[in-house]
């Protein structure tokens, strides 16, 4: 038999034991980013809050939307989850960037560099088909219970699509632009920045879209490590099988959704330019 | 552009040439070295595609082009025409020989160096333009002054001076997707040029345009070569974009250069059956010059010193009855006749100054076969060819080789 399984605890193991500090430090800072976001969003009063993302909403994707926003996070404040529901936005947030942070650049390199792409790409299959559950053991073994490794399992689960997208824009970049950019002696970051990264933005703003998706999505199931959110709110309603319960947290999940998803995929979309 | 026809293509020896390309090999695939190895060892390309899995893409390619020449690389495609021109700014690394840019190797440049040659000294212009879609006309033109560093105000300052010379004004707002090839095809000039670059290389940079776009982009091409004197490195599979654009040319073929001269001397003088069935469907007429048909050596009348007797004697030894009149320091005078000389003979005068035809036209040694239709049509005698400075006949076309050459397509 090969124990697979043993190795892998024995090599997490021996991450805990001899990388405690490093973890502690990751949890501090994560913690205060978290809550700092969440301090910011709980302490706004509602009604800013709502208008704001209201407004945002409208002026990026339409009345449409907007209006839809609107209703939405009212019908959220009036069934009593704010609270919950900025929490949850608090962690979607920061997993989001973070996963942004590491996995832009990473599927720059990938993009860049074909060994490297060539490593990612198996990654990136693992990372993202390994059932979400599974980030929650070592996450709490390196974090213990609540919000950081939730923050932790979202990011490795969410990172992904960033990755993947990032990649795949940079390499749709006509082979004819590059060559005409590199013969007026532009350098790798004049390439990258003034050329590429321009031409690839909807394809990598819709890896944006995703990762966020994907992070509301593992940011409800970390409720099991008590990671806390409208997670919990489904959770308790599945626990103790309170079907009322569970509903209103799902609406609540799908009002939030639907909200990120129109306005991270406005981003994407070029703004039309008038002709001529 | 009466310029291209006066010499045959000789260097300047005392000038340094702008660029000189000395055995430029380029190999694509991984055991290339080896590759080069055996292609050095005379092995050929297909021996050393079994052998190595490498392509030769460009075989010991050498030749020199001089400032101010517009230099014309001609060959179908595959020919590695197209590779060849990108081993010049090192878009694609040469696997071995030298290119000389002032008499700097551009294959020695460390990265740095190489990025500012590219900026400052070689610029270059593409089939598929290679613009920015997401910037407007004016911000693709000083892209390359952007890359250098220089401030937003100077650069769109340096690129509206360009867009006034390629024609592009009223459209500095606009987006590349919203203009036509031929315009989009102005906005790559304009930005190769706002670098104000010594060397300018175009790979194909017409071939996706419409025929008729095409032939006003050439002219506007000449006429602004006309007033930059740039040095151009065009590639092209037209034979006749070559021979319209190029001081000289350089045929390619499987990634070797056949021949390299000036269009005249292209048509004139194939290098081999390959250049020849290019040639054959050329219109030789506007591209043949008196210079290339003469007989550089006639007999000629001698004012004053053969008098009605000698040019006689003259005549009856070459067949001939008409015989071209020069001073003894050929400066040509006209025409004699068999029966005017021999009337002049009969009235016992001492010259055949009476018998000359003084006024007939003459050609120029860059005069085309095409310029010279009329005197097929005007005049029965051949054709005086001499130099525009001083008069002096520099050579004859006879009404037959004029003839062959309007008419039929051989080789003169």
């Amino acid at each position: 038999m090969i124990k697979i399984g043993t190795y892998i605890e024995q090599f997490i193991n021996w991450l805990t034991h001899n990388c405690g500090p490093f973890f502690k430090t990751v949890k501090v800072g994560v913690e205060a980013m978290v809550n700092s976001v969440q301090w910011l969003l709980t302490f706004t009063p509602f009604y800013v809050v709502i208008a704001l993302l209201a407004l945002l909403a409208w002026r990026r994707a339409g009345w449409g939307v907007g209006t839809m926003t609107l209703l939405g996070l009212s019908l959220i404040y009036g069934m009593g989850y704010w609270g919950q529901t900025m929490e949850t936005l608090a962690l979607i947030l920061v997993s989001a960037v973070i996963a942004l942070l590491i996995g832009i650049p990473l599927g720059i390199w990938a993009a860049k560099n074909n060994t490297a792409g060539k490593v990612m790409r198996p990654l990136m299959d693992f990372m993202q088909t390994m059932p979400a559950f599974v980030y929650l053991i070592p996450a709490v073994l390196f974090f213990g219970l609540g919000k950081v490794p939730g923050v932790f399992a979202t990011i490795i689960f969410a990172m992904p699509p960033a990755v993947r997208l990032t990649t795949l824009g940079i390499k749709q970049v006509p082979e004819d632009i590059v060559e005409a950019t590199r013969s007026f002696g532009a350098t790798s970051r004049q390439l990258l920045f003034k050329v590429e990264l321009p031409l690839a933005m909807p394809t990598l703003l819709a890896g944006v879209n995703q990762t966020i998706m994907m992070a509301l999505s593992m940011v409800v199931i970390s409720a099991m490590i008590a990671a806390g959110g409208l997670g919990e709110v489904v959770l308790k309603g599945i626990t103790q099988l309170k079907i009322g319960l569970g509903f209103e947290g799902g609406i609540a999940v799908v009002i939030l959704a639907i909200i990120l998803d129109r306005i991270t995929q406005s981003f994407g979309k070029k703004k039309q330019r008038a002709k001529h | 552009m009466e310029k291209r026809f006066t010499g045959s293509g000789q260097l300047n020896t005392l000038q340094m040439p702008k660029l000189q390309i000395d055995n430029l090999t380029l190999i694509f695939g991984r055991e290339r070295q080896t590759a080069l190895q055996l292609l050095r060892e005379g092995k050929s390309k297909a021996d050393i595609l079994d052998a190595t899995g490498c392509t030769v893409a460009v075989k010991n390619a050498s030749f020199q082009v001089e400032k101010g020449e517009f230099f014309v690389i001609m060959g179908l495609s595959g020919s590695g025409k197209s590779s060849l021109l990108r081993c010049l700014n090192r878009l694609i690394e040469p696997t071995a020989g030298d290119i000389l840019l002032n008499g700097t190797n551009i294959t020695a440049l460390n990265e740095a160096a190489l990025q500012q040659t590219r900026r400052k000294e070689i610029s270059m212009v593409f089939q598929k333009f290679g613009l920015l879609p997401h910037r407007t006309v004016l911000e693709n033109i000083a892209f390359g002054l952007e890359l250098q560093g220089m401030a937003p105000r100077e650069r769109n300052a340096k690129a509206t001076e360009v867009v006034e010379l390629v024609g592009l004004k009223g459209y500095e707002q606009m987006l590349p997707s919203e203009l036509s090839g031929g315009m989009q095809q102005r906005v790559g000039l304009a930005r190769a040029l706002a670098n104000d670059p010594e060397v300018l290389l175009m790979d194909e940079a017409f071939s996706a345009l419409d025929p008729l776009i095409r032939t006003q982009m050439q002219d506007e091409l000449l006429d602004l070569q006309e007033k930059m004197h740039k040095t151009i490195i065009f590639i092209t599979h037209d034979l006749d974009e070559a021979i319209r654009l190029g001081d000289r040319i350089a045929i390619m073929k499987d990634g070797e250069v056949i021949q390299v001269g000036t269009p005249e001397e292209i048509l004139t003088a194939p290098a081999n059956d390959y250049v020849s069935s290019f040639v054959e469907k050329v219109d030789r007429k506007t591209i043949i010059t008196a210079s290339s048909m003469m007989d550089t050596k006639p007999t000629m009348a001698v004012f004053r010193k053969d008098g009605p007797e000698g040019s006689l004697r003259k005549m009856r030894a070459t067949g001939l009855d008409i015989l071209p009149a020069v001073t003894v320091d050929k400066h040509f005078l006209g025409f004699v006749y068999l029966r005017e000389v021999l009337e002049v003979k009969k009235r016992g005068e001492p010259t055949i100054e009476a018998a000359i035809h003084r006024d007939v036209p003459v050609a120029y040694p860059d005069t085309t076969v095409e310029q010279m239709l009329p005197f097929i049509a005007e005049t029965d005698k051949p054709v005086a060819v001499v130099d525009p400075k001083n008069n002096k006949l520099l050579g004859l076309i006879s009404q037959t080789s004029l003839i062959i050459e309007t008419t039929g397509n051989q080789p003169v």
